[in-house]
């Protein structure tokens, strides 16, 4: 190989390497994380199960075994145990895999179209607060001074309070139910976002290609939301992953409370807490929900701890 | 240091100001009518009209913050509406039984969580590691509330009969008594000191009180019943415990300094308890600064399912109720604890690390 052929070669690869977008790099350092794969499989499970909850159930969710046509009234019992013809059940009795609840509807029908909701609480709560606190945080952030001090202090305040009694205290003044529940978790998530990307803020405002775009005449819109907030998009998604899992946790505490989902909808953490009186005779009510949570939330938790690993340059040598 | 500080100590007044306006606006939108809530639906108007003019509420929304604070910063929390009880008495019946359990996990958190932590970061990578992260990593999964109720279920239904039976509610067993610290002493008080209250709140705590007074009995009856719910509401901070000391202690150990000092002929034992342990205790300080808030917000829910009155469930109750005496008290004493604990996390951190105050 001539000399000329070498450097060309040596350029060919400084090219391909700088093509390599850093989210293609994040997604490597993510495949190779056993624990994040676990979350993004156990993840991938739950958003295939929301999506084809109606075929996949084999009852209605909310509909009583009474009501069911053809249904043998011998075997209707209230919280009737699991009843799996795999494991010894009789074949006559209609299969329930996790038994009928307190109204004599089948728990997993309930228990697959709970996934549905537990993600859409995950996902609207965290995507409200992102929102909200992005733009507080930027403001804070980019115009420092009193606005600074103004949005700091409201969100030191909003953090003085364990935040699932203020969902509580909110939850009692918007009155009870799912979207109250939302808007209440949402509001006492925002203040870890607005800090997050405040910081980010902070931290790139005077960089000098910030300056340059004010010399070129950008508007303060122009540099903070094209030049300033990607830089706050890395440490955003991880804090909403983990955030996700904090959301699912404190709203299925809500429902538990009867503050948030009402019955009869299916949602994990009003399903346990209708039956929570019944954990010595019919445990299997409280069982499988709490698993249920359990799993979403342990997901996310692995998905958010792999992005962070993932996303941390600093942490570039171990993958 | 003493500089740092007063920095501080000031910096919280305008939230401590925020937390009192919050507490009191939210107290005063919650909706429904508070007459009716209390007196019942059947009160008539003449009867609610004097009711809102005995209480104060049918003055100028500013004058009753006014009120609200001056009674405050006097310590007068005023009266439950519903109980008709004064609220100080109600903080001291109830805040022992929030301060044991909570002391109680956060015990069970540190003395699991940290050395799992200490043992995953120095067999790093072993099955022993691995074990402990995928159950420290399903640790912070668990619903308190799930946790609690499965707990009651293996440790009083399933294990009934064998020594390792637990108790799946209150806070001691009917028939064993649980005498004041006054009573116990032989100590006559008159009714309203600052003594008798200070001593009944002591006496509030089961635990304590059976040490200071040698009653065993009622020490292993009340320990009995702390068990279950401690371990319920511990659970999540140990598991962050254990995964904060991991992760510290890693980064200490893989430094130049834990070289040297295994190089000097140290042994290894001591590199890690000595060298190691205090450099990762930074970190570990805010964690469990933070899981003290997160234990107070669990503890609602841990002492619903444990049937304890404590300030968690009678604060969720007085919500519900709209007793606005119980609510603005409670949650304004619970965030000014919470501002505390974070004033004492911020304060320890600048006394761990000299680097903090200085800056």
């Amino acid at each position: 190989m001539t000399e000329t052929q070498q450097v060309a070669t040596l350029d060919a690869e400084a090219i391909s390497i700088q093509s390599v977008s850093l989210w293609r790099i994040t997604w490597r350092r993510l495949f190779r994380r056993r624990s994040a794969l676990v979350g993004l499989g156990i993840l991938g499970i739950l958003v295939f199960i929301a999506l084809t909850a109606q075929w996949l159930a084999p009852y209605d969710p909310i509909q009583s075994m009474r009501d069911v046509k053809d249904y043998p009234s011998e075997y209707i019992k209230r919280r009737l145990p699991p009843c799996i013809h795999l494991f010894g059940c009789p074949e006559e009795q209609p299969q329930h895999l996790a038994g009928l609840d307190g109204n004599n509807r089948d728990e997993f029908s309930r228990l697959l179209y709970g996934t549905r909701i537990s993600l859409w609480i995950g996902f609207s709560t965290v995507t409200f607060a992102i929102v909200i606190g992005t733009v507080l945080g930027a403001l804070s952030g980019y115009f420092g001074g009193w606005v600074d001090n103004a949005i700091m202090r409201i969100m030191d305040v909003l953090l003085a309070f364990p935040s699932l009694l203020l969902a509580i205290a909110i939850v009692t003044v918007l009155g009870p139910g799912l979207t109250n529940a939302l808007l209440a978790i949402g509001i006492v998530s925002i203040p870890a976002y607005a800090r997050v990307v405040r910081a980010s803020v902070l931290s790139v405002r005077e960089m000098d290609y910030v300056s340059a775009t004010r010399a070129l005449g950008g508007s303060n819109f122009d540099i903070l939301f094209r030049r300033i907030l990607p830089n706050a998009l890395t440490p955003l998604i991880v804090q909403g992953t983990l955030g996700i899992a904090t959301a699912i946790l404190d709203a299925a505490a809500l429902s538990f409370l009867g503050l948030g989902a009402q019955p009869p909808m299916p949602e994990w953490g009003s399903m346990l807490g209708a039956e929570r009186n019944q954990v010595f005779t019919a445990p299997h009510l409280v069982f499988f929900p709490g698993i249920a949570i359990m799993l979403t939330v342990l997901a996310f938790n692995l998905l958010g701890d792999g992005l962070r690993d993932a996303l941390d340059p600093r942490l570039a040598h171990v993958s | 240091m003493i500089q740092y500080v007063t920095r501080r100590i000031l910096a919280s007044i305008p939230v401590l100001f925020g937390i009192l306006f919050v507490t009191f606006t939210l107290a005063r939108v919650i909706p429904g009518d508070p007459c009716r809530a209390i007196l019942g639906e059947k009160a008539t108007e003449a009867v609610c009209a004097r009711f809102i003019q005995e209480k104060g509420l049918d003055k100028p929304i500013l004058t009753q913050f006014g009120i609200y604070v001056k009674e405050i910063a006097s310590g007068d929390f005023g009266q439950s509406l519903r109980l008709g009880l004064p609220v100080t008495r109600l903080l001291i019946e109830r805040l022992p039984t929030t301060v044991e359990l909570s002391f109680a996990a956060l015990l069970v958190a540190i003395l699991v969580g940290v050395p799992l932590g200490i043992i995953s970061a120095v067999k790093h990578n072993s099955w022993v590691d691995v074990i402990t992260m995928v159950w420290a990593n399903i640790g912070v999964s668990m619903p308190v509330f799930w946790l609690g109720l499965m707990l009651a279920y293996i440790f009083s239904l399933l294990l009934k009969d064998t020594p390792f039976w637990l108790p799946p509610s209150g806070r001691v067993s009917p028939g064993i008594p649980t005498p004041s610290l006054a009573e116990a002493w032989g100590l006559t008080l008159p009714e309203d000191s600052f003594l008798t209250g200070f001593l009944n709140f002591i006496s509030g705590m089961n635990v304590l009180t059976a040490i200071l007074t040698g009653n065993w009995a009622l020490l292993k009856d009340a320990l009995q019943h702390l068990i279950l719910p401690a371990v319920a509401l511990g659970t999540i901070p140990m598991a962050l415990i254990a995964r904060m000391t991991r992760s510290a202690m890693l980064d200490v150990l893989g430094q130049d300094y834990i070289r040297t000092a295994r190089a000097k002929g140290l042994t290894y034992r001591r590199v890690v308890l000595k060298h190691a342990l205090r450099n990762s205790l930074l970190p570990l300080v805010t964690v469990i600064g933070l899981s003290l808030g997160s234990l107070l917000g669990g503890a609602v829910l841990t002492e619903t399912i444990f049937g304890l009155s404590g300030v968690g469930r009678t604060l969720y109750e007085a919500i519900t109720a709209r007793d606005y005496g119980i609510v603005q008290a409670f949650t304004v004493v619970i965030a000014i604890f919470f501002v505390a604990i974070n004033l004492i996390v911020d304060i320890s951190y600048a006394y761990l690390d000299p680097r903090i105050r200085l800056s």
